[in-house]
């Protein structure tokens, strides 16, 4: 079930991918150089949308708390995406889209997730030299969120709000920058 | 179904994958499956790299530290490549193979080899052009491992939510990607 579940669910997810543009380095780069916001816009409505019906979903106890998995917020978090984002300027890739631009057809791409097997393979080497240093420490209180879940493992910012509250104030306030911003600018 | 979508169509269609994912299995996330990958790979070679291990809590431990890490669940993985995470991505492929093939509007041959924007800035150099996603992935993935997630493991699944680590993640990612970018490609044309 869970292998006919991957197939289906990573199907729809690299389809949908590739119709939202965003497997276009063409378009990734042009937003990030602040000229093209159509990416910006999709992925804003997209965050926020299914933030707020997730919490709604939580709140009505139909969704299965197991399935809630928060990463840990370290020092490393914000260097990795540092580094993360120099190359994905340089591209125009992430490695999901990576994957499907090379389904699409695109042969950049494919170097793009050649270097990317070879920069995963060199931090599977070097971390057991890096995980003790300072940027394995955790910083912010670790696994934490802004709205509550309810799991304790989990600890929360707005404790005594309502996550719903939380959650859907961010959401909203996600949708309406999606909505104002243009599509384009000079 | 032969075109793009607009942004509305396609974040709300994009949003209801990420969510129906976490909802029926987990969240969506790809750059793990990138060490996978290459410990599928490495296990065909080393034939002591994993082991099974009754007390480890995913039942197999590692020699390397990285596919041993939170109790053996890369090292699961890697000898069990027929899995939920690998067959995700594997499958992305598919999705988009599928997305081309009814597309009236292809992607140009030029446009397979690299991106206008770039073109316009640094020429029709191929080899430039694959040099550079090279190490754009190279920095990308060995970027995502560091943080330890990607675009959709972080700040689409983290930002849904509502993980701290998510925005934290994208704070790093748009506080260079933007300057950079602009950067790089300047004097490049608009379109």
């Amino acid at each position: 079930m869970t292998i006919f579940l991957a197939i289906l669910l990573g199907t729809v997810f690299g389809f949908i991918l590739d119709r939202v543009g965003a497997s276009n380095p063409q378009k990734i780069i042009n937003m990030l150089r602040l000229k093209d916001f159509h990416l910006m816009k999709v992925l804003l409505f997209a965050i926020g949308f299914s933030s707020l019906i997730l919490f709604i979903l939580l709140s009505l106890g139909v969704v299965d708390t197991e399935h809630i998995k928060i990463k840990s917020a370290y020092t490393g978090v914000l260097i990795g995406g540092l580094i993360f984002g120099l190359g994905f300027a340089v591209s125009g890739y992430c490695p999901g889209t990576g994957v499907v631009a090379a389904g699409a057809g695109r042969k950049d791409a494919l170097f793009f997730l050649l270097g990317g097997i070879v920069g995963a393979l060199l931090f599977t080497f070097i971390f057991e030299f890096v995980e003790s240093t300072f940027l394995f420490d955790k910083i912010l209180g670790g696994k934490v969120t802004l709205a509550n879940t309810n799991i304790e493992k989990y600890p929360t910012i707005f404790e005594n709000i309502p996550a719903v509250v939380v959650a859907g104030i961010i959401s909203v306030a996600l949708i309406v920058i999606a909505f104002f911003l243009p599509k384009k600018s000079n | 179904m032969n075109k793009k979508w607009n942004w509305l169509t396609g974040g709300l269609l994009l949003g209801l994958i990420f969510l129906l994912a976490a909802w029926i299995v987990k969240p969506i996330g790809v750059s793990t499956q990138f060490v996978i990958l290459n410990g599928i790979v490495w296990n065909l070679f080393d034939a002591d790299l994993i082991e099974n291990d009754q007390e480890a809590k995913h039942k197999h431990t590692s020699t390397n530290v990285y596919l041993n890490k939170s109790g053996g669940k890369y090292a699961k993985s890697v000898e069990n490549p027929i899995n939920y995470g690998f067959l995700f991505v594997l499958s992305m492929f598919l999705g988009s193979i599928i997305s081309n093939v009814l597309l009236k509007n292809k992607v140009t041959k030029d446009e397979r080899i690299r991106p206008k924007v770039w073109t316009e800035k640094f020429g029709q150099s191929i080899s430039k052009r694959y040099i550079f996603a090279f190490i754009g992935g190279f920095l990308v993935l060995f970027g995502a491992r560091l943080a330890g997630g990607c675009t959709s493991g972080h700040m689409m699944s983290g930002m849904m939510q509502t993980s701290l680590s998510g925005y934290l993640f994208a704070l790093g990612v748009f506080a260079i990607a933007i300057p950079f970018a602009i950067l790089v490609f300047k004097n490049s044309q608009k379109k």
